[in-house]
């Protein structure tokens, strides 16, 4: 989240769309209803099933499953049209004013420089205008027809309420409400949240369903507000703690872009990722990437980490090829992967395409799986009836349960959607011969650097010299991870404008990320968490609720990463004067001499407004991008596009262009392609998603949640049950080309049949939590059903939106 | 009490302990309905074993109550059809209980009185029998509205069931000689003739 | 279970009356259906802190789970799918326990102790009195009240009277993430309901109203609805709920009127045996049956 989950209650409109939060964030979801009781806010959600958040709302819309770019987009047109914009935000506090390359174009669906062949993009034309000054072009009158304005204005120009109607299904009177709802918080003292959740995440567009929220946001002016911003709720208690420590071979902790094989040293590789500012007198803060990037280097390897060696820099894996869940599963199906170690993961039950992912781990030689839970996955090759209709005989996969303790049963830190970092304390000891997961990987850690040490190796130096100063090696205990996490400092830091001026002595714990430098004097094992663990102490643990602005800022709560900062991009809740655009929501304000407020500024705290330093400080050009430049995969505005399997014959956008049915730059394997399933077998949209009595493939082994939702069920709309003759409670059989699951039916008047392109619609919902280990009725893993294919970007995969049939069983 | 071997039959062995089974029935019954009926009453639950035991044991007591009873319908339903003449004794009934008889119609076995103490003892106890089936959770479970209305049901029979009851033992108590019927099985000739003279005449030929 | 005797109020099949010497705060619960988000958290925390587990069961088709109140699920949710002016609307009630100021249960109740009503309005089940006879169930105008199938007791919310005793919010409230289920004084509960259905008729609810039924006396369990004037799209929520006639009436009076009759027919069947003299058979007919029998004598004997 760019805000905070307590933040949500000093929002105008809620507006919900992609997620469930009631549902899926029930108490969180509570500053949903406290902005409703105490500001008089209103709620609005989209979604294709009435759930139990459009239960509380004010007003619900129906949508499509896999349609949300095409309804979005159709807001921007809104907006742009009616001319609600915050028009002083948009034209100082984002990219509207830059001029675009005039190389780049848009035709019937495709963005210039695409490769059909690659499904790829050559994004070299997707670029701003460069001046002789070194700096990007502009146009402050946004008159300019190569403006991002302008573009983005003639993008979305096409998403007319009736083309909105005619792809999404949702009643053109009831988008143009909601369109009314979001138009009302451009006013200066209006602001809209969005919370969404997986509902936009798993779709092949996955990342431009959220981009063109953003987009909205900073038309709006919401971004940096408080109430305002865009709430990316996270479903794990700590999943955005994993994706912070890297749980993405991507990344390197702290979202540094990782090695690859093209890195061949450290100098370019550092060049590559230090971008130069694109506007004059911008902080562009990744420009520290060489500190962010060196200091993890010394946590990890310590005084082996020397200039000499580039920092230990050959030491790193260099990917050569996507690390992604997807590829990775699809790498062991082709039998590239002979060994899993599967840790705090379900894969049976979580990655699309059960047969699929049960073939692939069946070519495995061994799997070590690590959970506090004897998992689906765990059981992968036993048969249980036709949950599970394997035969062992033929699978040689030879599995190890190593049991794990369970959250509640070991120390650390819970990173909540809001960044928030909190300590949490053991509760009580695990069950019977449970370790606590550091513990397990420390014994490994230890038994392979033996062996590394004892016989050498082809390459023994990664493991041999990495870092483990643990008190007991073969329990690193959670307060030691978390100061390394944070980092020290390894030599004396200085003032960089007055060297005789000590900032943080040798051996002291660093107090913010600020601190970090690139000539291997401090190590920090993730710059964003550097200052959770100062020599204050352990800051994650304070529990100061007190709240001097009313706002729930609450500072001396926990440790927001980054150093503490509630709400991101603040700097933008004010004019270009440093003046609130909503005094009754101070979060920041220039004081005369330095910015103050309610919040940690994301700002040079002296930058006066006068050096016109933009408040969007991560991006070298100081300001928020309508046009995302070549950060994207498929375009740098979002455009629709069907989802894979789609009820339509083609993409109503573009109609006669074959290419631009869906995305045409996300990546399909070979055999994948082959599983779509088409409209003429599979007549009916089905989604998947989560209940509020369960949390994943986790609860169905409590006899608890078990009691609340017992039973595996799909729901369908009353007009498909009584074309069908199935009745509520009916068991029925849903199937898609790669299997079939059978469950009970729900039929509800909340799920309504659509008009989609001259074409009935009609959409089966599909709880994912049930399989055939735990206390809840054995039932058959949703994710048998769900095709193999992810986003352009991050290749989250389209558990959203695809293909099925259903008939009694 | 003198047996005299001309003293008239007027219930066999097996009428007489149908009607104890139903009589010791009805009070053991009498008294844990009563328990429930009225807090006054509540410590008789004591002589069942408390009140759990009262709650369990009154239901399978009305079960044998109620078959013993439909054995002993059938067996007296025949004596106990109205006639004229019992019409006019029950129109003389006042006098009857001032202590004045001799105003009073020729009797069969049975008097006006004891044939409208039959029907409504047997309306009382299909009504009982009923309601206490509808209102017994530990077998049946029926609509709410249904058991609200058995338990009233229940316990107006009850009550008008308990009044009857002591009317009809009074009956016996006050009658001398009526007693010894339910006991030894017979009555004096002097007793029939005075009481149930129709019926005298009928055993006795004269 | 957990408060003293002085905060007994009423109890079952009891003609005297209980301590009256300590006045205390009535309480209440108010649930804000227009804020509640179905999400079971009230179930789960009611089975968690009374330490019972119902059943797994099945689905039965629609989200409610467990079906129905049972001895080991006081409460539940209740989802309807209803269309008002033209909008569906998904109206969730979490059902259970009204404690109602008058309660049918403890009228109907045969068992002394087992139904206790306190000062502060919790109507509590005392299993270790109850009879299992089921009276309550008749006596209930919500149909709360279930019988174990193991134990033949009564069981049913109990508003946490253990927590409440130490001035804690019923599990339920505790536990609740909307802050849709309040606690508190019954007063500051109108209270809050009152700024509820204000902000409610704001939005277009024009019958948004308080349900607190005046025919059981008013209940220690209040909603706020969006729909007040059809409290029956709520899972049945009955309009104007009372004690059914049947039980006041035989409860109520009939009952100490028919012991007094009873009274009445043993004490006149006394008196009149007393005043008017056993019904003997009479000297004449005792000789006459004499005189026969010595004239048959007399026949035999020839």
């Amino acid at each position: 989240m760019t805000n905070h989950w307590v933040d949500i209650k000093n929002a105008d409109l809620i507006f919900v769309m992609g997620g469930n939060p009631a549902e899926a964030h029930p108490c969180g979801f509570k500053w949903a209803i406290e902005a409703k009781k105490n500001r008089k806010a209103k709620l609005v959600v989209v979604d294709p099933r009435f759930n139990r958040t459009a239960s509380v709302a004010d007003y619900y819309a129906p949508i499509r499953p896999g349609s949300d770019i095409a309804f979005l987009g159709g807001v921007i047109n809104y907006l742009v049209s009616h001319d609600k914009l915050q028009h002083e935000y948009v034209k100082a506090y984002t990219n509207a004013a830059f001029l675009i390359d005039e190389g780049y174009g848009f035709e019937d669906g495709i963005f210039s420089g695409y490769n059909e062949e690659k499904r790829n993009y050559d994004k070299s034309t997707w670029k701003y205008q460069m001046g002789e000054d070194g700096f990007a072009k502009v146009d402050e009158t946004l008159q300019d027809p190569r403006c991002v304005f302008q573009l983005m204005k003639a993008h979305y120009a096409r998403y007319t309420p009736e083309v909105v109607q005619q792809v999404c299904g949702t009643p053109k009177d009831a988008f143009l409400k909601v369109c009314e709802y979001i138009a009302s918080t451009a006013a200066k003292d209006k602001v809209m949240t969005s919370l969404y959740a997986l509902g936009w995440t798993e779709h092949s567009v996955g990342s431009q369903n959220i981009r063109c929220m953003a987009m909205i946001q900073l038309l709006l002016g919401n971004m940096g507000m408080a109430g305002g911003g865009i709430g990316a709720l996270r479903g794990h208690a700590n999943v955005q703690g994993i994706t912070d420590m890297c749980a993405y071979s991507q990344n390197l902790p702290g979202y540094l872009s990782a090695p690859n094989e093209t890195d061949k040293d450290r100098t370019s590789y550092l060049e590559k990722r230090t971008p130069k500012a694109l506007r004059p007198n911008q902080m562009n803060f990744p420009q520290n990437f060489p500190k962010w990037f060196t200091s993890l280097c010394k946590a990890w390897y310590g005084n082996a980490a020397t200039p000499e060696n580039g920092f230990a820099f050959d030491w790193l894996p260099k990917l050569g090829g996507p690390g992604d869940t997807l590829a990775i599963f699809h790498a062991m199906f082709e039998g590239k992967i002979n060994g899993f170690i599967c840790q705090g993961f379900n894969p049976l039950s979580s990655v699309p395409n059960k047969k699929k992912v049960g073939d692939a781990l069946a070519r495995l030689k061994w799997m070590v799986v690590i959970d506090p839970l004897a998992t689906d996955t765990s059981e992968f090759w036993k048969p249980h009836g036709e949950f599970n209709d394997v035969k062992p005989a033929e699978i040689p996969t030879e599995v190890f349960r190593l049991p794990a303790t369970l959250f509640a049963e070991n120390s650390g830190t819970f990173t909540n959607s809001g960044r928030v970092i909190q300590w949490r304390w053991k509760a009580a000891d695990g069950p019977g011969d449970a370790k606590d997961d550091t513990e397990i990987i420390a014994a490994l850690f230890l038994r392979l650097k033996a062996m590394y040490a004892k016989d050498g190796g082809a390459f023994p130096d990664p493991i041999l010299n990495l870092t483990w100063a643990y008190t007991q090696p073969a329990k690193p205990s959670p307060e030691e991870l978390l100061r390394e996490i944070n980092g020290k400092a390894l030599a004396d830091v200085v003032d960089p404008k007055d060297p005789t001026k000590v900032l943080v002595k040798a051996g002291e714990q660093l107090p913010s990320f600020a601190m970090l430098r690139d000539d291997g004097s401090t190590a920090c094992g993730n710059w964003i968490y550097c200052g959770s663990w100062s020599q204050a102490g352990n800051n994650t643990a304070r529990r100061d609720n007190s709240d001097p602005s009313g706002l729930g800022q609450t500072l001396n709560w926990g440790f927001a990463w980054p150093v503490n900062r509630r709400i991101l991009y603040n700097r933008a809740s004010a004019d270009v004067a440093g003046k609130p655009w909503d005094a009754q929501r101070t979060v920041l304000k220039w004081t005369g001499t330095a910015w103050g407020g309610n919040d940690i500024p994301d700002m040079r705290p002296n930058a006066a407004p006068e050096e016109n330093v933009m408040p969007f400080i991560m991006t070298p050009e100081g300001v928020g991008r309508l046009f995302s430049r070549e950060l994207m995969a498929e375009g740098p505005l979002p455009e629709h596009y069907e989802p894979f399997e789609s009820p339509l014959d083609n993409n109503p956008m573009h109609p006669n262009n074959p290419k631009a049915k869906s995305n045409p730059a996300a990546r399909v394997y070979k055999g994948d392609m082959e599983a779509f399933g088409t409209a003429k077998d599979f007549p009916y949209v089905a989604t998947t998603y989560r209940l509020v009595e369960h949390f994943h493939y986790w609860t169905k082994f409590s006899q608890i949640n078990a009691i609340m939702q017992p039973e595996q069920f799909v729901e369908l709309g009353e007009e498909l049950a009584k074309e069908k003759g199935i009745k509520a409670g009916d068991k029925v059989k849903i199937r898609s080309n790669r299997g079939f699951i059978k469950a009970v039916a729900v039929v509800t008047k909340r799920i309504k049949t659509l008009d989609v392109d001259g074409k009935k619609v009609h959409t089966v919902g599909i709880p994912i939590h049930y399989g055939f280990k735990g206390a809840t009725r054995p039932g058959f893993i949703t994710n048998t059903l769900t095709p193999f294919v992810g986003d352009a970007n991050t290749q989250t995969p389209e558990y959203k939106a695809f293909l099925v049939n259903i008939e009694k069983a | 009490m003198i047996r005299d071997p001309k003293d008239l039959k007027r219930y066999t062995a097996s009428e007489r302990a149908n009607h104890w089974v139903v009589g010791i029935s009805f009070i053991l019954l009498g008294l844990s309905g009563l328990a429930f009926f009225h807090p006054a009453f509540f410590p008789l639950t004591q002589l069942f074993g408390g009140p759990v035991w009262t709650r369990i044991l009154h239901p399978y007591l009305g079960v044998i109550m109620a078959l013993a009873f439909v054995v002993m319908f059938f067996r007296f339903k025949h004596l106990n059809k109205m006639t004229p003449a019992d019409k006019e004794w029950l129109s003389k009934v006042d006098q009857m209980v001032d202590g004045d008889d001799h105003n009073m119609p020729e009797q069969g076995k049975y008097n006006g009185g004891q044939k409208v103490m039959f029907w409504a003892l047997a309306i009382s106890m299909l009504l009982m029998t009923l309601s206490g089936i509808v209102i017994w959770r530990a077998w049946f479970d029926l609509p709410v509205d249904i058991v609200r209305l058995g338990a009233v049901v229940h316990a107006a029979a009850g009550a008008v069931m308990i009044g009857l009851i002591m009317v009809h033992v009074y009956a016996a108590i006050w009658v001398k000689g009526t007693i010894r019927a339910m006991w030894y099985g017979t009555v004096t000739r002097a007793w029939a003739k005075q009481h149930h003279r129709g019926w005298y005449r009928q055993v006795t030929g004269k | 279970m957990a408060l003293q005797s002085l905060d007994i109020k009423q109890r079952s099949a009891t003609t005297t009356p209980s301590t009256q010497v300590r006045q205390t705060v009535e309480i209440a619960k108010l649930i804000d259906v227009s804020a509640c988000i179905g999400c079971k958290a009230c179930q789960v925390a009611c089975s968690e802190w009374n330490d019972i587990r119902d059943e797994v069961g099945n689905c039965h088709g629609v989200y409610d789970n467990p079906m129905d109140l049972s001895a080991k699920s006081w409460t539940v949710m209740r989802y309807t799918e209803v269309e008002q002016n033209n909008k569906l609307e998904w109206l969730i009630r979490k059902d259970g326990c009204m404690h109602c100021a008058d309660p049918g249960c403890l009228k109907a109740c045969p068992a002394p102790g087992a139904i206790i009503q306190y000062a502060n309005g919790i109507v509590d089940f005392h299993q270790e009195n109850c009879i299992g006879c089921g009276y309550c169930v008749t006596g209930c105008p919500f149909n709360v009240p279930r019988i174990s199938k193991e134990d033949s007791k009564a069981y049913k919310c109990s508003l946490c009277s253990d927590r409440v005793a130490v001035n804690q919010a019923p599990a339920c409230v505790k536990s609740c993430p909307t802050g849709a289920i309040q606690f508190g004084s019954k007063e500051d509960m109108k209270d809050y309901a009152a700024k509820r259905v204000a902000d409610l008729k704001e939005r277009g609810y024009d019958q948004a109203g308080l349900y607190d039924p005046q025919g059981v006396g008013g209940t220690h369990v209040m909603y706020v609805l969006h729909h007040a004037d059809k409290p029956d799209l709520y899972a049945g929520l009955p309009a104007n709920p009372s004690i059914s006639p049947l039980v006041s009436l035989w409860k109520g009076f009939a009952k100490p009127l028919a012991t007094l009759a009873l009274a009445g027919v043993a004490l006149g069947s006394l008196f009149h045996y007393v005043t008017k003299g056993p019904n003997e058979v009479s000297k004449e007919i005792e000789d006459e049956i004499e005189r026969e029998d010595a004239l048959a004598n007399k026949e035999e004997a020839k």
